[in-house]
């Protein structure tokens, strides 16, 4: 057994997704595959943290509602978001009235969540459970950078916090559904970097260091994977991921094939820089795209990857380095 | 009133190159950046060299923000030149303030009619 | 890999920004800023009756009421993004970023949010401010007591 690498003989399924997204984000190369748009990225609330919750909350009915299952039913709700103490995930459990608990893995939230669900999934202890992540623009932007309305000039290497969020709605395994064989837990690894403007360079050794160790713990191959799609390392952050697995010993043909949803999230338009980032960014790609292709059986095997900075805007302050983690979970379908 | 303009334009648009080299080369954050002007704007009074620049450069020298060290500074001189020691402390807002009574009174203005909304790059 | 073998890879596959570009792009909108306020000068000097000295105080005034409707209608960070420290460091900068500060803490509140953050980024800028200019001058006060300096 491999350090941090988790089994699941039972097979969860991932029986439904609810995604929905700001505005910006239906320009998004991945909109057509999102459940619901907003027209206001406050969600028509008065703070941009309510809207955040609204989403969340969102996201979470779409999931039951496509699964018919009712609220009262779901066992547990595993969720986090990149507001201090996460508070839209919190007042969103209030409304949802199921038992929770909060998860704080920055932007590999959506993937650390799926992985807890799963695991209680596993146990027997759960019949349902609601496992997700999001991230909201504003209330990020002002919290770890500027005012939303500061004139701060970004250097080519940030990236834009995506306004969306998504859920899913884990069973046991069942017939016609994704379902989650395996899962790797990230170590936290910092190699010094402390630029607050280049999470890519600051996320890549993490990635690098947990598909290492999924693969290993695997006995797998990179090709074995129809994907293999990482969070939000971005336009720049995943040239440099491609480096360290080249390094690594991985077959140069294989490691160019890896995707990032943050590098494709918004095209090309290059008013964003680098790419996209949040916790929302992997959560509405993976619940959406990935389980659309599985679904639509055109692709078996996928290695999803959510990349979180582990940084507050203190220890930025204080010249530390810029701690990251990233939690892998490996989907398929049969 | 050409040549005013034009000097404005460039006065102004070199310090603004000095702060980007701070930024840029200087790794440093904006904040950072326009506390190091500020200094420099202060000192570059103490030995009276600022009120030239004004004088040739006009808004070019004004409008920047080391001239918000210029003008506490001098507002300080000033008054210790009057009134000796007790004169620096009480002197150095004399001249100086319009541009933040005017940051409050728009500040205050700007948050009751906006909303920190609309997100685009 | 080590940090220091790491900080290598990443620099070299991380693009750099165009510090040429950068600065002319300041030069261009921080000198445009400038023009502005000599033109509002202008003005307050031929129909207000100000002078040379004087029509600075309603210049500053006017400049940063512009910055306010720039930054409430989101027009500041796209000028901000594009010139860099061309429009930071004029004043226009100064009064953004309280402004802009102003705006995003207003779910807040208005005394604890407002009132309370309103100079969170240019505060410093006024601290040192204050501390220079009450170091120099002091020093130049000495000076002038000991005979060494004139005002």
């Amino acid at each position: 057994m491999d350090q941090g690498v988790i089994y699941f003989p039972s097979k969860p399924a991932i029986i439904a997704s609810g995604v929905v997204a700001g505005p910006v984000e239906k320009k998004s190369v991945f909109a057509k595959d999102f459940d619901k748009f907003y027209d206001d990225e406050r969600a028509e609330e008065d703070s941009n943290e309510k809207g955040h919750q609204t989403m969340a909350e969102q996201a979470c009915q779409i999931a039951l509602q496509k699964a018919k299952i009712k609220q009262n039913d779901v066992d547990f709700l595993m969720s986090g978001d990149l507001v201090n103490q996460m508070t839209p995930s919190n007042f969103a459990a209030a409304t949802l009235q199921i038992p929770y608990i909060g998860l704080f893995s920055a932007c590999a939230t959506a993937v650390s969540s799926v992985i807890i669900a799963s695991l209680l999934t596993e146990l027997g202890g759960s019949r349902y459970a609601l496992a997700g992540a999001g991230s909201q623009h504003n209330s990020v932007e002002r919290q770890f950078r500027y005012p939303v309305e500061y004139g701060g000039q970004k250097p080519g290497t940030a990236q834009w916090t995506v306004t969306a969020a998504g859920y899913v709605l884990i069973a046991k395994g069942q017939m016609n559904s994704p379902v989650v064989e395996a899962a790797t837990v990230g170590k936290v690894i910092d190699l010094q970097q402390t630029d607050p403007f280049h999470m890519g360079a600051a996320m890549a050794p993490a990635a690098c260091d947990t598909i290492t160790r999924h693969l290993k713990g695997r006995g797998q191959k990179l090709s074995d994977y129809d994907l293999i799609m990482t969070g939000d390392l971005g336009k720049i952050g995943l040239p440099i991921l491609k480096e360290m697995l080249i390094k690594e010993g991985m077959a140069k043909q294989d490691v160019q094939k890896i995707r990032d949803a943050g590098a494709e999230y918004y095209g090309d338009d290059e008013s964003f820089l680098a790419g996209a980032s949040g916790a929302g960014c992997s959560a509405s790609v993976f619940f959406s795209y990935i389980l659309k292709q599985l679904n639509e059986k055109k692709m078996e095997r996928v290695l999803a990857i959510a990349t979180g900075a582990l940084l507050s805007p203190l220890t930025v302050q204080q010249n530390e380095s810029i701690p990251c983690t990233a939690h892998a979970v490996e989907i398929s379908m049969k | 009133m050409l040549s005013s303009l034009i000097m404005a334009f460039i006065v102004g648009g070199l310090i603004c190159v000095i702060g980007q080299l701070l930024m840029d080369i200087g790794k440093l954050t904006p904040a950072h950046t326009l506390t190091i002007l500020v200094v420099a704007g202060a000192i570059l009074d103490g030995f009276n060299l600022y009120e030239p620049l004004i004088d040739f450069a006009g808004a070019g020298a004004t409008i920047p923000i080391t001239s918000f060290g210029n003008s506490l500074t001098h507002g300080a001189i000033a008054e210790a030149e009057k009134h000796g020691w007790i004169g620096v402390l009480t002197g150095m807002f004399e001249v100086t303030s319009s541009g933040i009574s005017a940051a409050i009174l728009f500040g205050m203005i700007g948050a009751l009619i906006f909303h920190s909304k609309g997100q685009h790059p | 890999m080590d940090a220091k073998q790491y900080d290598h890879l990443q620099q070299s596959l991380s693009p750099k920004p165009s510090i040429l570009k950068n600065c002319l792009k300041a030069f261009l909108v921080g000198g445009i800023i400038c023009t502005i306020g000599q033109l509002i000068t202008f003005f307050y000097i031929t129909y207000f009756n100000f002078t040379e000295k004087t029509a600075g105080n309603p210049t500053v005034a006017t400049i940063i009421f512009l910055t306010m409707l720039l930054t409430g209608f989101g027009v500041y960070k796209k000028i901000g993004q594009f010139a860099g420290a061309g429009s930071a460091v004029p004043v226009t900068g100064f009064g953004n970023s309280v402004i802009s500060a102003a705006i995003e803490h207003k779910t807040e509140g208005f005394v604890l949010g407002v009132g309370g953050n309103i100079f969170k980024l240019a505060g410093s800028v006024i601290v040192f401010g204050v501390t220079a200019a009450f170091v120099v001058a002091l020093v130049k006060l000495i000076l002038v007591t000991m005979g060494v300096a004139n005002w």
